[in-house]
């Protein structure tokens, strides 16, 4: 009997009321009395010198307040890079300036050279068509593979080449590995691009920057996914702004993906604008500026090899990655091919050996930097490819040597660092076996023979860190913060509560399934607690939302922050029954005095702290309002197994995505219908990236082609299969309060292989053998793998 | 956007004179035109609506059996309203797009626009169709002449276009991934007098007629009559969502393929 509270009931999404009645509070919806608004002027080469910017006649256009260039920003901050990755050889990444408004040269095409600031935006719009830049282009560096020759065009002048780092891992291990191979049974090596994405939320980026001269505060207004981070990299690295005088405030945010983790140019430029013309000023994203501005993720070009012996054991794994900066290095960006990536080489699989090499690169394109799974999609793809590929080339059944390579003992420490604290991955795969019912494909694919189509099955594993993370071990690994979150929980006189959180809901359902956790603690109905987040000032320092982390840290405080608050209320319930504290029990909202019918409610204890008439003063403060951070000791490993079936059709190359089945173990599940949803959404997005989407450069000239929806191929309704999704394997994670993993990213993480993975066995069981296609598996690509 | 002015004329005649007036240009459905000058990449001085003209609006069969659609009548009511008498026209205007394009886009407007990966020329120019204006008569076979290019003067309004119906026609449509436009569109039509094939969001030269699928299909209007047909990769479209020997391979696919729902 499912439940209808509470921890493990699928509570309606109450935030969706106000989402799908248009009553949501987006940042575009916030207007300042007296603002202004602010154009930037992008570049719209690849690559260029700015030999100059006149901006005489456009200053007299009407209504302009103000244009800005580089050359105002002489003097403040770049935008900070927020983790530092230390190369092979013990040396920092390189780490090029990134100006606000471009200075000297402009790096990729959306790059802003000057920004307008006008009393209407069509003002400052038509007022930036009117400012004279000339630029010297300069040769465009796209590919990255040239981008690393001796004699391609620097990105960066001031560095001696276009490499941001040469990453090993574990590097100690490199002898080991290379061993390992010239003595393996057999070798299977895959070479394969990673294809850049673009984030594409529904809602594009806005912000306004707001200057009270009498009390010289700031405030942010903005979309993003982290106020807290945004305040921090903002105030201490780029304006030296004191965190007493800048709030930063990020509401209703329709959508991120990780693009709205980082901290970008246009909210440092508003917060700055603001103050120097005394004026509010309102920037809002178009959806073509958001191609050419917000970070886009992936694109890596990977070579994998997997060594196994002569009884098909793994016995070690090398990568070999080429991983694309951008132009700039973006707020998380140096940590995504590296400490998010190589260490989850090892999958859900006991190899002993495992070395990573990762080379960072920087070329003129738009900044790279997390999206969503971020980094663990791309070890997962390319390890499961070519786990995939090995099975083939062995001729054994591609589950039977998954399974018989599944880590089975927990703890697992992992040649790559990290311990996994617990999973099963037998139980999800058999799971999965039930749900995608593998035993009746046979049958399907006869069925799709018969109408001329070609059906291919293909499964894989997926394992991830999330949870990030415990901040003594980032800090090792370069992060320039701490990844701790942080919940206060305020109990109201008459008992209703309100949870300020660190972690940000932009479509995860927080305000539903925070609740439904503290009305499981008190035995109190969920509409009686609130969740406060996105405004610094009124939530306490907490890290915000990327990683899956929510319930995972920012719960746990808010378990932590409960238990206080539950330990404190069984003081005054003694008090106020004049028994033992250590009798009392809190059930059902009631607390009692074990083995009596002695009992007062909740609200009588809530009453009693703020009304403290009746109350042991002497010994514990009136009030009812506590504090918790948490850091956790470790990531979470959620881990599952997922199969696509999709139909091909021979003649034209296209893909049908027929059936997907998602097996996955999240631990502990607080809300049943919100983790469906989150893994719909994830799986949505891995399908797209597998079939759909591509973020195209013009390798000569640094043009983005893929700028608009004419060329960018999101995924639609029609798209994606209804979902088989299970979730009831669970292995409680073991070292946080509630037993959770998260879930945000599974979906986007391990369905691409199985989308890729199926779209092979579909053109073998036609009989033609394809080592591997690049995503995105469009109709052309197949139609070339099969006629190449 | 940039300013203009805009007139919303209720005749033709009004229409036509509106246009005379330099920088301006008609507006039809808008679904090209809106987004171009939200983009700022068109700046007329005025903009004429021919949303409000009855006369260019519905559906009709004439006495020689033929069916004229009103050049501002939008896909949906062309997709409803020629059903029962060009079925093959009927279900090319409601494939296009998304139901918001087919009740503000205009048959009209796209042969204007003459995109060369648009449905309407297909069926237009398969169907032997012919561009009624407010000032002649256009064959089809005269009227498409390359990307974005037409056979109308300055101002020249789209008023309506006759199509003959056809013995049996099928229109089949690869939809580019992004867009959901024709990577390649084919329009197959069997007259008494022969065949028509038409194809769309193939060529570098826009729509075209396969003349040897033509020839070969008067001679057997079967699917195995094109099996060793094949249009020549060069002079085809290629870029990110297909190779020009790609788009050369499905415009023998599709065209097979409407063959085979045609007979």
């Amino acid at each position: 009997m499912p439940k209808d509270s509470g921890i493990g009931a699928s509570s309606k999404r109450r935030e969706d009321v106000r989402f799908l009645t248009g009553a949501g509070n987006y940042t575009d919806d916030i207007n300042i009395h007296g603002q202004a608004y602010v154009h930037f002027l992008r570049s719209d080469v690849a690559h260029g010198r700015i030999v100059s910017i006149d901006t005489a006649a456009a200053s007299a256009m009407p209504g302009v307040v103000r244009i800005f260039t580089g050359a105002d920003f002489e003097g403040v901050g770049g935008l900070p890079c927020g983790w530092q990755v230390t190369d092979r050889h013990g040396q920092p990444m390189a780490e090029p300036g990134h100006p606000v408004l471009a200075q000297g040269k402009v790096r990729h095409v959306g790059d802003p050279i000057a920004a307008v600031v006008a009393d209407t935006a069509e003002q400052a719009r038509d007022a930036a068509e009117a400012i004279g830049v000339e630029i010297e282009e300069l040769p465009a560096v796209v590919d990255m593979k040239a981008a690393l020759a001796g004699d391609a065009a620097r990105v960066h002048d001031d560095l001696p080449s276009n490499l941001c780092y040469d990453w090993g891992f574990v590097e100690e291990n490199k002898a080991a590995v290379d061993a390992a191979f010239d003595t393996a049974a057999h070798v299977t090596t895959l070479e394969l691009v990673n294809n850049r994405l673009v984030a594409n939320p529904m809602e594009p980026r806005v912000a306004i920057g707001d200057y009270a001269r009498a009390t010289g505060e700031s405030t942010l207004y903005t979309t993003s996914q982290n106020p807290h981070v945004i305040r921090l990299l903002m105030g201490a690295f780029v304006l030296g702004i004191p965190e007493h005088k800048l709030r930063v405030v990020a509401p209703d945010v329709g959508g991120g993906f990780g693009s709205k983790i980082f901290h970008y140019a246009e909210e440092a430029f508003c917060t700055f604008a603001a103050k120097a013309i005394n004026r509010p000023v309102k920037w809002t994203s178009s959806r073509s500026e958001a191609f050419m501005s917000d970070a886009h993720g992936r694109d890596h070009v990977t070579r994998i090899e997997l060594a196994l012996d002569a009884d098909n054991n793994f016995t070690a794994i090398r990568t070999e990655t080429l991983a694309n900066m951008g132009a700039y290095l973006s707020t998380f960006a140096p940590s995504v091919p590296t400490w998010l990536h190589g260490t989850l080489m090892a999958g859900n699989y006991k190899t002993p050996l495992i070395y990573v090499n990762v080379k960072a690169v920087f070329t003129n394109t738009v900044p790279v930097d997390a999206y969503r799974g971020a980094g663990r999609p791309e070890a997962t793809f390319q390890l499961e490819r070519v786990i995939d590929k090995a099975a083939r080339e062995l001729g054994v059944d591609p589950i039977a040597l998954r399974r018989q390579n599944f880590v089975t003992e927990f703890p697992y420490q992992t040649p790559v660092a990290v311990v996994y604290d617990t999973g099963d991955y037998n139980a999800t795969m058999d799971k999965l076996e039930e749900i995608a019912d593998i035993a009746g494909f046979a049958a399907r694919r006869a069925a799709s023979e018969a109408k001329g189509k070609l059906r291919g099955l293909g499964v894989n594993c997926y394992i991830e860190a999330c949870g990030i993370a415990p901040s003594n071990l980032v800090g090792q690994l370069g992060a320039r913060a701490g990844l701790y979150d942080a919940a206060t929980v305020r109990v109201n006189a008459t008992g209703s509560i309100s949870v300020m959180v660190g972690a940000h809901s932009h479509g995860q359902g927080h305000e539903t399934a925070f609740p439904q956790v503290v009305a499981e603690m008190l035995g109190i109905d969920e509409s009686m607690i609130e969740i406060v987040h996105g405004d610094s000032s009124k939530i306490p320092f907490g890290m915000g939302t990327y990683g899956s982390r929510s319930l995972a840290v920012c719960g746990s405080a808010m378990v932590r922050a409960t238990e206080k608050i539950i330990n404190k209320a069984k003081k005054i319930a003694a008090h106020l029954m004049e028994a033992s504290e250590a009798d009392i029990e809190l059930k059902g909202g009631q607390f009692t005095v074990a083995g009596t019918d002695k009992s007062v409610a909740w609200g009588d204890v809530t009453l009693a702290a703020y009304v403290p008439h009746n109350y042991p003063l002497e010994d514990i403060e009136p009030g009812l309002e506590e504090t918790a951070f948490y850091d956790p000791s470790n990531f979470t490993y959620p881990a599952g197994a997922y199969a696509c079936e999709v139909e091909v059709d021979p003649e034209t190359g296209k893909v049908t995505v027929e059936r997907f089945s998602a097996a996955d173990d999240f631990g502990n599940i607080v809300n049943p219908m919100i983790v469906s949803g989150q893994v719909h959404g994830g799986l949505g997005q891995g399908i797209g990236q597998a079939l759909l989407e591509n973020c195209a450069y013009d390798p000569e000239t640094g043009q983005l082609l893929s700028a608009s929806y004419m060329d960018y191929a999101m995924p639609r309704a029609d798209d994606v299969p209804f979902y088989a999704v299970d979730h009831s394997c669970a292995t409680p994670c073991t070292h946080n309060p509630l037993g959770v993993k998260g879930c945000g990213e599974a979906g986007a993480i391990g369905s691409p292989p199985a989308v890729v993975n199926a779209v092979i066995d579909a053109l073998q069981s036609g009989g033609k053998t394809v080592a591997h296609i690049d995503m995105p598996v469009s109709p052309s690509r197949v139609w070339a793998a099969m006629n190449g | 956007m940039y300013n203009f002015e805009f007139e919303r004329p209720g005749s033709v005649a009004e229409a036509v004179a509106a246009l005379a007036s330099e920088g301006a240009q008609a507006l039809g459905g808008g679904q090209t035109l809106i987004p171009t000058l939200k983009q700022r990449l068109a700046a007329p001085e005025k903009l004429v609506s021919l949303g409000g003209i009855a006369e260019m609006k519905g559906v009709c069969v004439n006495d020689d059996g033929s069916v004229s659609v009103g050049g501002g009548t939008p896909h949906a009511e062309v997709a409803r309203a020629a059903a029962a008498h060009y079925p093959a026209l009927a279900a090319l205007a409601g494939g296009i797009g998304d139901p918001a394009v087919r009740n503000r886009g205009t048959i009209g407007g796209s042969l204007a626009n003459n995109d060369p990966s648009a449905c309407y020329p297909a069926a237009a120019l398969g169907s032997g169709a012919t561009i009624v204006t407010d000032r002649r008569e256009i064959a089809a076979d005269d009227y498409f002449q390359g990307l974005f290019t037409t056979a109308l003067e300055e101002g020249e309004i789209i008023t309506g276009v006759r199509f003959p119906v056809p013995e049996a026609a099928n229109y089949q449509k690869f939809v580019q991934p992004a867009s959901r436009f024709a990577l390649v569109g084919v329009f197959v039509a069997k007259y008494a007098d022969g065949v028509r094939v038409a194809v769309t969001g193939a060529s570098e030269d826009g729509v075209f007629r396969w003349s040897e699928a033509e020839a070969a299909l008067n001679q057997s209007f079967t699917p195995a009559a094109l099996t060793d047909l094949a249009v020549d990769p060069d002079g085809m479209i290629g870029d990110l969502h297909g190779s020009k020997p790609y788009r050369a391979h499905l415009v023998n696919v599709m065209t097979r393929r409407a063959v085979q729902a045609a007979s």
